[in-house]
């Protein structure tokens, strides 16, 4: 295998080593998408519109679910079988995209849902959801906790290795390794959120 | 030995080195207003009782108060990189907490409640921001002692 601590150093004799993808931490053209959705969030909640509420919770819901089931199943068990250099380019052109995407998708569903199960008289304590809501706190608070402390540091960390000039494949490894493994807890983490919220949906 | 290879040693020890349980400590700060803040969110409408998230809370900003504490005493630590993560992921943070406050004071939170969760939120708001930048600063620190 070759040599994987610096992924910047070739084999004496080899040729130019193919230009590793400039990695931006944060994507600055998404931010003001990320602002836009924001806006739209706190609008929606501001004035109780629950068409922009429901549209907010369940785009973003069924984004954030898919995406981390399909990250946490698909791609982390295929990604952890990939040669290093292979992840680092992967992760080079994806992380980067997780950065904006994820906690936007989380914020916009967690805020609209929660003024949404309090328009609709969900969080009284006489709602039959009442208890699947605080199930479904309960779970997401796991996740929050599991993305917030584990997963999405261990993201930058992997883009900042990478910016540099001689990032270690190393570090990267073993960054990657708990990117995967806490990707694939939320992920099943998710199927919960399904099934609380198809609950919810048809009582 | 070859630059390289020492290269190679240097970036050996930046993965082994030890460090303080700064992000550990942090990262359980943060589930104790998580948990707190799911205590409170389950009564809303009502007044929650405010004992346990109140004792939750307090137990979180001992913990990252123990987090700065630790961090203070590091030595040959990437203080440049970890100011630079810091900042820019407080500023994220603070966006995300002034959103959940918003909609707390929007569902008419008032008093103690709301006094209980903006404190929940501004250790929230410093908590994924240390653990963020500690976990970028310490693969970048130099690689001597790291205490």
């Amino acid at each position: 295998m070759s040599d994987t601590r610096h992924l910047q150093a070739g084999p004496a004799g080899a040729g130019p080593a193919p230009a590793r993808p400039r990695v931006q931490v944060v994507p600055v053209r998404g931010l003001p998408v990320v602002a836009a959705v924001v806006v739209f969030v706190v609008v929606s909640i501001a004035g109780n519109w629950l068409w922009a509420l429901t549209f907010c919770h369940v785009v973003g819901g069924a984004l954030w679910t898919a995406i981390d089931l399909f990250v946490g199943l698909i791609i982390g068990p295929i990604l952890g079988r990939l040669p290093v250099p292979a992840r680092t380019e992967f992760a080079a052109r994806f992380m980067p995209k997780m950065v904006l995407l994820m906690p936007t998708l989380v914020l916009m569903t967690l805020a609209a849902g929660f003024q949404l199960a309090l328009l609709e008289g969900n969080l009284a304590p006489s709602s039959p959801n009442h208890a699947w809501l605080v199930v479904s706190y309960c779970v997401v608070g796991v996740m929050a906790v599991i993305a917030l402390g584990i997963l999405e540091p261990a993201n930058i960390a992997v883009l900042v290795e990478m910016r540099k000039a001689r990032p270690d494949g190393e570090i990267i490894a073993r960054l990657m390794r708990r990117f995967v493994l806490t990707a694939g807890i939320t992920g099943v983490m998710q199927v919960a959120t399904l099934i609380i919220m198809t609950r919810v949906a048809t009582q | 030995m070859t630059a390289g290879q020492a290269a190679g040693t240097a970036a050996g020890t930046a993965v082994e080195r030890r460090f303080p349980p700064v992000a550990g400590l942090t990262t359980v700060s943060l589930a104790m207003v998580v948990v707190g803040g799911i205590l409170m969110a389950s009564y809303v409408p009502r007044r929650p009782p405010l004992g346990l998230p109140a004792a939750l809370a307090c137990i979180g900003a001992a913990l990252v108060l123990a987090s700065v504490f630790l961090l203070s005493r590091l030595q040959d630590f990437a203080w440049d990189r970890f100011f630079v993560v810091f900042r820019w992921a407080l500023l994220a943070y603070v966006i995300s907490a002034a959103m959940i406050g918003f909609a707390f004071v929007r569902d008419h939170t008032r008093g103690a409640p709301l006094a209980l969760v903006v404190l929940m939120l501004v250790i929230f708001a410093v908590d994924v921001p240390i653990i963020i930048a500690f976990t970028v600063a310490r693969y970048s620190s130099p690689p001597h002692s790291a205490s």
